[in-house]
């Protein structure tokens, strides 16, 4: 029988600590719409997208009601779009993110994933068309999100794409300029992308997966902020043992619904992903979670041990609560969408450099980090190598989602509203990686023995 | 399928009844309730049979939260299973 105790907890949680379904994300192959028509291909995205995903927002909708428990987010992800447009003979395959844009505007989605490349080995003729249409379709679209795996433990690192993702970067920035660069923060490169990522920016469905499928992406900072209050000064052992608890309870919340969500749109339920998202909401923050655990601010000495221990603990609770667990499940650091870390770094405290040693330890990068508009293509390119080089050689999934804001200095603050928050720009490094990034070619993949 | 409502709100005459003749309005019928009330606070716990309920169970949460905001008070209608999901292994 049930408790009184148990019933106002759930409740408690939901209305004071921000607990909630960040998302449910339907995947959807797209690998039956190719076409030589760039125009047909678009055509059959569009018409696939809305006929799948009819009634996702509405069967959301009925969920949340019947459970008593938000569900922030309904969102799409498709099949990489370099492969569902490879056939296309056009040079451009803008018009295959116009169709998923307006597909998603259709049924009421507030994102759709998949406008992606995996070319982690190179690039096919498909790949690059798709990687330098990025800019015009962040330009063009509003919910469509990009994404480009640039390196995989497997492969190693594309410098070519590396090299070019840096010049698309301040590209879309600067075709996004009267958003302070919004386009960026809608576009992600990854090492070791995941098929089955229920969150955006870098959802795609894989091509490993089934023709349409429900993930279910889970948040809870404020909750495990909260139950940590309750252990203050005691060790390490406990801190680990509350954190593992309460993401039990998250992700059991995560699965009962992704199942009932799966059942009723009669599409296979895929995986719960154990993730700490942060909102930029009081209360919702992973920094906080850190310094809970006895940091005067995030980012000073001791943040990387802390992060590890959540990201940790937050694993091996979640795992025993579903029978399918997967997508990116870890901690998120996203500076602009954390309030904690929003404070940490105009504080200046929490640095570039400090966050790339914490992505070493949990999912998944350097996420949501305003740079100087005046930072060099070549820069951002080695920004995203030295973080492909940790997820590579690590076995995990890294990402980097930079805005280099027009015209904006360290110091300022770029405003892109919502979810998406908002970033104190942070200073990078001044000298050059120009020839270091110029040379090209691949970084071999890395041994899987004799790891020291 | 079993519901959990819980009615949460300052105290007043006839919660009980209007809550308990909304649900029968429904035919959802009450299985167990707990009530008290602490420092002029009224907290309600019941437990409710839905499948027998003539509007969808999604319908019914939303009309008993209207109702509550009528009435000034917190109404919630949950499934049950969301509870026993996140406390019993």
């Amino acid at each position: 029988m049930l408790s009184k105790k148990d019933i106002f907890q759930t409740q408690d949680m939901i209305d004071k600590r921000h607990l909630d379904i960040r998302t449910i994300t339907m995947g959807i192959s797209l690998l039956d719409c190719a076409d030589t028509d760039v125009h047909a291909c678009a055509r059959k995205i569009y018409d696939k997208i809305t006929r799948y995903a009819e009634n996702l927002v509405s069967v959301g909708q009925d969920i949340e009601w019947e459970f008593g428990i938000p569900i922030v987010n309904k969102r799409i992800s498709v099949t990489p779009i370099s492969l569902v447009g490879a056939a296309c003979r056009d040079d451009s395959l803008v018009p295959l993110a116009m169709a998923m844009d307006a597909a998603a505007k259709e049924v009421g989605v507030n994102f759709i994933g998949g406008f992606s490349a995996l070319v982690q080995k190179g690039c096919t003729e498909s790949d690059w068309k798709l990687i330098r249409s990025i800019p015009e379709a962040m330009r063009c679209t509003e919910r469509v999100c990009a994404s480009v795996n640039v390196g995989s433990t497997r492969a190693g690192i594309n410098m070519d794409a590396v090299a070019e993702m840096g010049r698309i970067i301040k590209k879309t920035a600067a075709v996004t300029a009267d958003n302070d660069g919004l386009g960026c923060a809608k576009r992600v490169v990854f090492a070791n992308a995941v098929e089955d990522n229920p969150f955006m920016a870098g959802a795609f469905h894989g091509v490993g997966e089934p023709e349409c499928v429900l993930n279910v992406g889970v948040s809870g900072p404020g909750v495990v902020y909260h139950a940590l209050q309750s252990v203050k000064g005691q060790s390490f052992d406990v801190v680990a043992e509350t954190v593992k608890k309460t993401a039990f309870r998250i992700t059991r919340m995560g699965q009962i619904v992704g199942v009932e969500a799966s059942r009723r749109l009669n599409v296979p339920f895929g995986i719960v992903d154990l993730s700490l998202a942060p909102t930029p909401a009081k209360g919702d923050s992973v920094a906080r979670i850190l310094e809970e655990m006895g940091l005067q601010v995030c980012g000073t000495h001791g943040t990387t041990a802390a992060l590890a221990l959540l990201n940790d603990a937050v694993k091996k609770g979640g795992v025993m609560a579903s029978n399918h667990v997967g997508g990116l499940s870890g901690a998120f650091i996203p500076v602009s969408e954390d309030e904690g870390m929003i404070a940490a770094a105009e504080a200046g405290v929490l640095a570039l450099d400090k966050l790339e040693a914490m992505t070493c330890v949990c999912s998944v990068g350097l996420d949501m980090i305003a740079v100087p508009g005046d930072t060099t293509a070549a820069t951002i390119s080695a920004i995203i190598a030295d973080e492909a080089a940790i997820g590579m050689v690590n076995s995990k999934t890294t990402a980097v989602r930079i805005i280099p804001a027009p015209g904006k200095v360290v110091g300022d603050r770029v405003e892109m509203g919502g979810l998406l928050g908002s970033a104190p720009v942070m200073p990078v490094h001044p000298e050059s990686s120009e020839d270091f990034i110029a040379r090209g070619g691949r970084i071999p993949a890395p041994l899987q023995s004799l790891k020291n | 399928m079993k519901a959990i409502v819980t009615v949460v709100g300052k105290d007043a005459v006839g919660i009980i009844a209007n809550v308990c003749t909304e649900l029968a309005s429904y035919r959802v019928n009450v299985l167990d309730i707990s009530q008290t009330v602490m420092q002029g606070y009224f907290t309600m716990m019941m437990v409710v049979e839905v499948s027998t309920c003539t509007v969808a169970l999604a319908e019914l949460c939303r009309v008993m939260d209207a109702k509550g905001q009528e009435m000034g008070l917190s109404i919630r209608v949950q499934r049950e299973d969301i509870f026993e999901a996140m406390h019993r292994v």
